[in-house]
């Protein structure tokens, strides 16, 4: 049976994206292998692990549990979007870097999608606020206190960021 | 791993769903969210011909609140259901319960009414349906609209009495009567996780606040939700002792008859849910007490 193909459109970080895809082909390998934005990763496919996390419409979902198909015509942040409009260093990924909240860096991008939206959510999280944002992405290295950190630290420069324009 | 390949439909209304089905039922599965359809795929376990996707069904993403009950259409996600305010001030137990289920990134795009229809005995949305006494709205081009009460829509684990050539299309959860106090709460390894144990409880009092009438559901201690009625030891008791509620709690753990499985062994759950139901009854009547 030769497989049905599927015309699909995205906005992936505020540009329009096309591909043609088989029905099953999932949200994530259309990101990482028709889009070449291999910023987010896939560590479980079962939506345990958190690492394939990217924005649609602005919400954190698993894209390992989402065919592309699906979401045709709908809008995705990946962590290569979680940057400033220059390209510089986005306030999440700024106070991970500064925190030391990441060591091998593979389960990095679900949570700095993970937190973006949460902090638009929750621009001023207490300690166990921050622990419980990222309650549902795993890290096999950090141990998470420094994580957990950045989540505060990425609050702070956020703040800072939208005071000085 | 990778999901089968799969012929995909994604119809923009409810009568095309149907007709879709009526069409392909048997070698089709309705996607909702696809949170527990899509590991299963992709875990190759299920190798449905056909997907149904009801992403696009607008008309059923809703959360609607009456003087009766709550309306929940088969797209509102969890997420929508633990937002919406008019539906916790009417039953502040679906916010409790269904922030218990998996994580936010989870709810963000699960489904409540896809969690009744996999109808997983962990789950905790089924539960609550099965405590208020809610149905289940089907719908199919044989049969048009079908109503099925909750005692009779979870047949089994992993089994509702959803059709094949069927889409759930509403779940409605009923206000409980009178002054009713309401808990939720459940033991898991992790944060997110199934739980091991869950139960939920209604605590109804008097014009006085004297408790009239008890019930618990639990979750993960059978094949479906089992549903449990203490009132005998709570109604007319002495509650400031605590006494009551440890009765209560024991009356849940001589009647379930939970199993062992690689999580924990069957006394283990049970005195969880001794322990759990003394706990939550005793929440669910301080909610409402005098
Ligand atoms: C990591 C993780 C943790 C989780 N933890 C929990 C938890 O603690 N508690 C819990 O309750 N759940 C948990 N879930 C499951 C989650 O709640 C799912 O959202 C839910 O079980 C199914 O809803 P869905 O919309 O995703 O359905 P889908 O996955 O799309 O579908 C599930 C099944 O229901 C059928 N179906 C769905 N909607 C309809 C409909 N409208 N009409 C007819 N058939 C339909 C599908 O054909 C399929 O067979 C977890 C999931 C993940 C990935
Ligand atoms: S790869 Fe999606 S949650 Fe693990
Ligand atoms: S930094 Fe290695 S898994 Fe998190």
């Amino acid at each position: 049976m030769s497989e049905q193909r599927h015309q699909v459109t995205v906005t992936v970080n505020g540009v329009t994206r096309r591909a043609e895809v088989p029905a099953r082909r999932l949200l994530a390998d259309f990101l990482r292998m028709d889009l070449r934005l291999t910023g987010t990763h896939l560590g479980c496919e079962h939506g345990v692990c958190g690492a394939c996390t990217v924005l649609l419409d602005g919400v954190p979902v698993r894209s390992c549990l989402i065919f592309a198909v699906s979401v045709d015509g709908h809008a995705v942040t990946t962590v290569e979007g979680c940057c400033e409009p220059a390209g510089e260093l986005g306030p999440v990924q700024q106070a991970f870097h500064e925190c030391h909240g990441l060591q091998c860096g593979f389960c990095t991008p679900g949570f700095i999608t993970t937190i973006t939206a949460y902090l638009e959510e929750n621009p001023k999280p207490t300690e166990e606020e921050a622990r419980e944002a990222i309650g549902g992405n795993l890290c096999r290295c950090t141990g998470y206190q420094n994580i957990v950190a950045a989540v505060l630290r990425a609050a702070e420069l956020k703040r800072e960021r939208e005071a000085t324009p | 791993m990778k999901p089968p390949p799969v012929v995909y439909h994604g119809p923009d209304t409810v009568a095309e769903a149907v007709r879709l089905l009526a069409e392909h039922g048997a070698e089709a599965k309705v996607l909702a969210g696809g949170q527990s359809l899509v590991p299963m795929l992709n875990m190759r376990l299920t190798a449905p011909a056909r997907l149904v996707d009801v992403n696009r069904l607008d008309e059923l993403a809703y959360v609607r609140t009456d003087l009766h009950g709550v309306r929940v259409g088969a797209l509102a996600r969890h997420a929508d259901v633990e937002r919406a305010t008019h539906a916790f001030e009417a039953i502040p137990l679906l916010r409790q319960a269904v922030r218990t289920v998996a994580h936010p990134t989870i709810r963000n795009r699960g489904t409540t009414v896809g969690s009744l229809v996999h109808a997983d005995p962990c789950g905790e949305m089924p539960a609550v349906l099965a405590l208020l006494d809610g149905e289940v709205t089907l719908r199919s081009e044989r049969d048009g609209e079908r109503i099925v009460a909750a005692r009779d829509f979870f047949v089994g684990p992993m089994e509702s009495a959803c059709r094949e050539d069927e889409i759930a299309v509403e779940a409605y959860f009923p206000r409980p009567r009178g002054r009713t106090g309401s808990d939720w709460r459940e033991v898991s390894r992790r944060n997110g996780d199934y739980a091991l144990c869950g139960v939920g409880t209604l605590v109804r009092v008097d014009e006085v606040g004297a408790v009239v009438g008890a019930t618990a559901v639990y979750i993960a201690m059978g094949p479906v939700p089992q549903v449990v009625d203490v009132t005998e030891a709570v109604a007319g008791a002495d509650i400031a002792s605590g006494v009551a509620w440890a009765a209560a709690g024991q009356i849940a753990a001589d009647r379930l008859e939970p199993e062992d499985d690689i999580h924990a062994g069957a006394d283990y759950r049970r005195h969880l849910a001794r322990v759990l139901t003394a706990r939550s009854l005793q929440a669910a009547y301080e909610a409402v007490a005098p």
